[in-house]
């Protein structure tokens, strides 16, 4: 690829850097809002301390967590304006109301019902309380359905007209541009993605915790969840991958080819490569390594079905074969790793060592950022995957940027990369701080830092006389009914 | 004609939004610029408590207006945003430092002066972009085709400065009577004082804009001052130097909760006019929301969850304001 600073690339460049660093907030706080949810359930049904001790843990972090998801969210809904002013002109009557229907029944859920639940607890109460937390997960778990239904219309577009003028326009049924061919793969796959990523965190946290005092309960109990959550999900997510695969191989065949290196076509079985380096301007793959006829097996399950390859796309037509060829195999290597750790930890479990076995903590450690990794490898293969189009065989990135002057894109890109990762730099390394907080009983809530004001008693319902509660004590003492 | 109807009540559904966000995230942003002002420590806290529960519903009305702007008149936004690019990008970054310091400011009291300042400058970029955004649309966009085609600074003028400075100007109002009813003591007496000199300044930025704005083309003057709609356009000017005086009374009589709602409606007054000027163009003299609109089916699908979802919109962000009612000093909920 040249290296040539256009304002159409200046203006990729940006979006790739804003969408994958935005991606990492949510594809963490979806998960960790429904294991907050969970925590706080298994406190309300079991009243045991643990719980709630490690639901004010985790959402301190998902306070900061959501917060940088927020401000980095907002410059995504306006960029496409900013920089896809033309994309935005085409396929907004279809795109808009997508969008506009997260707004609606997404962010407002969330942003609503988020004060109650970062700071809410001794002002409504544990019930209510417990509901605004079911809100905001059930927010994400919305947000998500409409942003990948709007993802998913741009790389398998249907229910739209054309109009002469070359806009996309809905046709009679919205149900077929929500949902459209790759959306249920898309959603189930990303959706799971997102909690194991959350698993293998909360897993590594908790491994961390353990190698440094393997009866911490609390640590015990968080490693224990996380590592349920990678054994029983990640032989899932590996499954639904291969849908996905499927999926895309029978709608966007030019994304898989290049993926799986297949520059030629193959008319007796193809080969499944394991490594090559890809090379768009000879369409060969350099030194390859691969696995004859298995690449046949794996997407049509049929050793010798005949293949086409990149030789059938015309050129301008082709992704970048390099980029999807390495960010898919990164994305596979890390799945499978991730289901050798549920593994261990099923082997640790028989063998009752899963709070004792250093090395099984000290891989669990290791894979704590391979979720991020993974998700954002496999948001590269897809979206760059769609390249040269934005709307997938329809209308081409090239023809979707906005008119803009080359220098004006490029000091806006300028001022993302600084301002990311000085922001949300710092604010990752105070999720690590607290991180490496070991979790203990008494855990404060988000709100009560040290030099918060004092609580006063007055307002503060007694354990006697909690609304929800009917009066019947709450476990643990006045503590825990704050 | 239905398509018309359909165009009309998305014109005033996005304007609802653009309300909502201006006087809710208002107050927000104005109370972000007069953070400097308070004592540092404990009346900073108080004056972020006031606000932390919320902030983030009152932002996400930007996300509906930009969103639906994007569903409703995509052409719209497709000129607008380019046009105002470097305001956008400006209010983007100041919305992120604004942002993240409601959490970092409590997790690392080492640099809590750090993200003091991280929240007072990113409230007033925010907010100064905002204002010139606004007089970049009113007074008027290159348009060619259907895109942009001016430069990437036309939007820098003396009259898009005067409007950063009013709508600035005008949310440190908002966010002064905001605290004056959610302070107490030292703090509450400091918003008082705030809001005589904010009312005041807001008031004088209004009048300055509305002289400029007539005379940036024939057609608001037109509008304005036409016989026979004078006698209608003249009700606003008239009623909003009532809400003024009113305003003034309240601030100095110390009341808790009218002079907010008076800068509330203060605001409203100034939108109304706005929507006088520029109806029923959304890029002046170019563009009018039916040349903007998103197709019938597009409107009309989003209509209906309009109508069923902004109600328990409403309904449970009123329930959020409701718990976190009352006077903040006590609370520690940070």
């Amino acid at each position: 690829m040249e290296l040539d600073l256009t304002a159409l690339f200046l203006a990729r460049l940006q979006f790739a850097f804003t969408v994958s660093f935005h991606f990492i907030f949510p594809s963490f706080s979806i998960g960790l809002a429904s294991y907050l949810a969970v925590l706080e359930a298994l406190w309300l049904r079991t009243k045991k301390p643990i719980y709630l001790d490690l639901f004010r843990y985790w959402l301190k972090i998902f306070a900061i967590t959501f917060a940088m998801g927020v401000v980095s969210g907002i410059v995504m809904s306006y960029q496409f304006g900013t920089n896809w002013s033309v994309f935005s002109d085409k396929a907004g009557g279809v795109l808009g109301p997508l969008m506009a229907y997260e707004v609606l029944t997404a962010f407002f859920l969330e942003a609503g019902f988020l004060g109650v639940m970062l700071f809410g607890m001794r002002k409504v109460g544990p019930g209510l309380h417990f509901a605004a937390t079911l809100m905001v997960a059930i927010g994400t778990l919305i947000s998500a359905f409409w942003i990948l239904s709007a993802n998913s219309w741009m790389h398998t577009p249907t229910g739209y007209e054309l109009t002469p003028d070359g806009r996309f326009v809905p046709g009679p049924s919205w149900w077929t541009i929500i949902f459209n061919p790759s959306f249920p793969y898309r959603l189930i796959h990303t959706v799971i993605a997102s909690y194991l990523t959350t698993a293998l965190v909360v897993g590594a946290v908790g491994a961390w915790h353990l190698l440094r005092d393997s009866t911490n309960a609390h640590a015990r109990k968080m490693f224990s969840m996380a590592m349920w959550m990678a054994a029983l999900v990640a032989p899932v997510q590996i499954f639904v991958g291969d849908q996905h695969g499927l999926n895309t191989h029978e709608h966007q065949p030019a994304k898989l080819m290049a993926l799986e290196g297949h520059y030629q076509s193959y008319p007796d079985g193809a080969p499944l490569y394991l490594f090559g380096i890809p090379n768009d301007r000879e369409q060969r793959l350099d030194y390859a390594l691969g696995i004859p006829k298995v690449g046949s097996l794996l997407l049509e399950h049929d050793l010798n079905a005949p293949m086409a390859g990149l030789d059938t796309v015309p050129d301008e037509d082709q992704p970048p074969a390099f980029i999807i060829f390495w960010s898919f195999r990164i994305m596979v290597g890390i799945g499978f790793l991730m289901l050798g750790l549920g593994l261990w930890s099923l082997i640790a479990r028989v063998r009752r060592r899963l709070y004792d076995w250093r090395g099984l903590h000290r891989a669990a450690l290791i894979m704590g950022p391979s979720g991020f990794v993974a998700v954002i490898a496999g948001w590269v293969t897809t979206e760059v995957g769609r390249q040269p189009f934005t709307v997938y065989g329809l209308l081409r990135t090239a023809d979707s940027v906005s008119p803009l002057a080359a220098p004006a894109v490029a000091t806006s890109l300028l001022a993302f990369v600084i301002v990311y990762f000085a922001v949300f730099g710092v604010g990752t390394w105070y999720i690590l701080r607290l991180m490496a907080q070991a979790p203990h009983a008494h855990e404060d809530e988000p709100g009560d830092s040290e030099r918060a004001p004092l609580r006063t008693a007055g307002i503060t319902p007694g354990p006697t006389q909690n609304p929800q509660r009917g009066g019947e004590p709450l476990p643990d003492g006045p503590e825990e009914a704050r | 004609m239905i398509n018309y109807d359909l165009t009309t009540i998305w014109a005033l559904i996005i304007a609802f939004a653009v309300f909502m966000y201006v006087v809710m995230d208002g107050f927000d942003l104005g109370i972000g610029i007069l953070f400097p002002t308070f004592a540092k420590g404990q009346e900073r806290s108080q004056a972020m408590n006031a606000i932390a529960p919320v902030w983030d519903g009152n932002e996400t009305w930007l996300v509906l207006g930009g969103g639906g702007l994007l569903a409703a008149f995509p052409l719209a936004y497709a000129v607008i945003l380019p046009a105002t690019y470097p305001l956008i990008i400006a209010m983007l970054l100041g919305l992120i430092f604004r942002g993240v310091a409601f959490e970092f400011r409590w997790r690392d009291p080492r640099h809590e002066a750090l993200w003091d300042f991280a929240f007072f400058a990113g409230s007033l970029i925010a907010a100064f972009s905002q204002g010139m955004i606004l007089g970049a649309i009113l007074q008027g966009i290159a348009v060619e085709g259907r895109s942009y085609a001016g430069g990437w600074l036309d939007w820098l003028s003396p009259y898009t400065l005067l409007t950063g400075a009013g709508v600035t100007v005008g949310y440190t109002l908002l966010g002064s009577t905001f605290l004056a009813m959610k302070l107490t003591g030292d703090a509450e007496a400091h918003a008082y004082r705030l809001a005589v000199r904010a009312g005041i300044a807001t008031l004088l930025l209004m009048v300055a804009v509305s002289l400029a704005t007539p005379l940036l083309l024939g057609r608001y003057w037109d509008r304005w001052f036409d016989w026979p709609q004078i006698l209608f356009t003249s009700q606003v000017p008239l009623l909003t130097a009532i809400t003024a005086f009113a305003l003034y009374r309240a601030v100095k009589k110390k009341r808790r909760y009218r002079p907010f709602v008076l800068s509330l409606l203060l605001f409203l007054l100034g939108m109304i006019g706005l929507g006088v000027s520029i109806w029923p163009y959304v890029v002046p003299d170019s563009i009018t929301i039916w040349d903007a609109a998103a197709p019938e089916r597009s409107q009309s699908f989003m209509l209906v969850g309009t109508l069923v979802i902004m109600p328990i919109i409403l309904a449970y962000t009123g329930w959020a304001y409701w718990v976190f009612r009352g006077k903040v000093a006590d609370e520690g909920y940070h």
